[in-house]
C-alpha cells in the first residue's frame, strides 16, 4: 500500500483522475524552477537524503581511531492540504464539467510558490540556500521601468560571461516584472519578450515566489534539483461532507555553482 | 528520427510523455546497434579490429541500461514487472508470467493507475512551452 492512501478515500478511479488532471494542469505552468535548473529522479518517497560527497571530522571515544562521518543534504517534505466537498465529486461522477476544484488550485499554486521560492531564494530551516542568495555578483535593481530591462539583463549576462559562465541563459521573472514584459513594446514596436529572448538565447519564465527577477545558465551541472517523491495527490480523511487530501512532493536543492546566476532585485 | 518518434501530435503530448518518446526511442536504437556489432563481432577476424567493437558494444550497453533505467523509474507498474524477470534463474517466461500478474494485480486492488506512477508525472519542465 501507498503511504499516499489514496485507496482509503471515498473517490472513484474516473474523480481521481480529474483531481490529478487538474493538479498537473494548475502546477505545470506554475513550477518555474522545473524549466530552469537540473531535475534528477524521481527517487522514491524512501530517498531521505542527497550525498554532498562532503565528511565533517567527528570524535572518536576509541583508542586509535580517528573517523568522519558523512554530510548530505536531506530532503524536505513539502505538503500542501485542500479539500473537495463530496457533493462535488459525486457530481464529478455524474459527468458535471464545471467542478470546483477552487481549494486544490490555491493548493497547487501554494505549493508550485514553495517550490520556487525554496530554489531561487533559499529556505533555511530546510538547509536550501537559493540561487539568487548564493549569487556572488552585485546585483542589480530591476525597477518599475521595464524598457531598461535588456539592458539589466545584457549587464547580467555579460558579467554572467566575464565569470566564464557560458549559455545560454535563462530568466526567472516574478509575476509583476513578467506582467510589465508582457504588456511591454520597446520603440519600433518590438516586443519587450522577444527582445529578451533573443539576448538570453533560452526561455523567460513566468515565475511566482520570485522577488524579482533571476538570470541563471542553463548549460546544466550548476542547479541541482533532487526529487524524492514527485508531486503526488494523497488522502488525509473525510466527512460525510468533504474529503480532505494534500499534495506533497519530497525534495532537496542546491547550487553547484554560484557564479552562473545573477539576482536582479524589484 | 525528428518528431517521427510521436504517434500523437507532439503538442498535444505533455513534456513528460515527449521525454519518455524520446527515451524509448533511444533504447530501441541502442538494442540496435548492440545487435549490429554483435553481427560485425561474428565475421570480423582481424584482432585489433575485433577490440574496438566489442569496446564499442560495451558502450552501447551502458546507454541501453541508462535508458531502461530512467523508463522504469517513470513507470512503476513497469519497474515491478521488471524486477520479476531481470536477473532471476530459471523459466523467463514463467517469471514474466508471474511478475505481470502480481504488478496488475496488486496495483488494481490498490486503485493505483495502470500506467504511469503515484506521482503527477511533472518531473523536468526543460524545453517546456510555458
Amino acid at each position: 500500500m501507498s503511504h499516499l492512501l489514496r485507496e482509503h478515500a471515498p473517490i472513484t478511479e474516473e474523480s481521481w483522475g480529474r483531481i490529478d488532471e487538474e493538479a498537473r494542469e494548475r502546477l505545470t505552468p506554475a513550477l518555474a524552477a522545473r524549466r530552469l535548473v537540473d531535475f534528477s529522479g524521481p527517487l522514491g518517497w524512501q530517498h531521505s537524503a542527497t550525498n554532498l560527497g562532503r565528511v565533517a571530522t567527528v570524535k572518536a571515544p576509541f583508542t586509535g581511531i580517528s573517523a568522519e562521518q558523512r554530510r548530505v543534504l536531506p530532503l524536505v517534505e513539502a505538503r500542501a492540504n485542500f479539500a473537495v466537498t463530496r457533493a462535488e465529486l459525486a457530481d464529478s461522477d455524474r459527468g458535471a464539467e464545471d467542478i470546483d476544484f477552487a481549494d486544490l488550485d490555491r493548493a497547487a499554486h501554494d505549493l508550485a510558490v514553495a517550490e520556487n521560492a525554496a530554489v531561487f531564494h533559499g529556505w533555511k530551516a530546510a538547509g536550501i540556500v537559493g540561487i539568487a542568495e548564493a549569487a556572488p555578483h552585485k546585483p542589480i535593481a530591476l525597477g518599475n521601468d521595464c524598457e531598461r530591462y535588456p539592458r539589466h539583463v545584457a549587464m547580467a549576462i555579460e558579467q554572467l560571461l566575464a565569470a566564464g559562465i557560458d549559455g545560454p541563459y535563462g530568466l526567472a521573472l516574478g509575476p509583476k516584472a513578467h506582467e510589465l514584459v508582457l504588456e511591454s513594446s520597446e520603440h519600433g514596436g518590438v516586443l519587450l519578450l522577444d527582445h529578451l529572448r533573443k539576448i538570453l538565447a533560452g526561455p523567460l519564465v513566468w515565475a511566482p515566489g520570485v522577488e524579482g527577477a533571476v538570470v541563471v545558465s542553463l548549460r546544466g551541472g550548476d542547479f541541482l534539483f533532487e526529487s524524492g517523491e514527485d508531486i503526488s495527490v494523497g488522502y488525509l480523511a473525510h466527512d460525510a461532507d468533504a474529503v480532505q487530501l494534500y499534495l506533497e512532493e519530497s525534495f532537496s536543492f542546491r547550487v553547484a555553482t554560484p557564479e552562473a546566476a545573477f539576482a536582479l532585485t524589484p | 528520427m525528428g518528431a517521427d518518434q510521436y504517434h500523437e501530435p507532439p503538442d498535444e503530448l505533455p513534456a513528460e510523455t515527449r521525454t519518455f518518446a524520446r527515451l524509448s526511442a533511444s533504447l530501441t536504437e541502442e538494442a540496435e546497434a548492440i545487435g549490429w556489432y554483435e553481427q560485425r563481432l561474428a565475421v570480423e577476424s582481424d584482432r585489433e579490429a575485433l577490440a574496438i567493437m566489442r569496446d564499442a558494444q560495451g558502450e552501447e550497453f551502458k546507454h541501453f541500461c541508462m535508458d531502461l533505467e530512467f523508463l522504469l523509474r517513470r513507470t512503476p507498474l513497469w519497474r515491478e514487472i521488471a524486477r520479476g524477470i531481470l536477473f532471476q534463474e530459471g523459466d523467463i517466461v514463467e517469471h514474466g508470467e508471474e511478475a505481470e500478474e502480481q504488478a496488475v494485480e496488486g496495483a488494481a486492488a490498490r486503485g493505483a493507475p495502470l500506467s504511469g506512477s503515484a506521482s503527477l508525472g511533472i518531473g523536468s519542465l526543460r524545453g517546456a512551452v510555458q
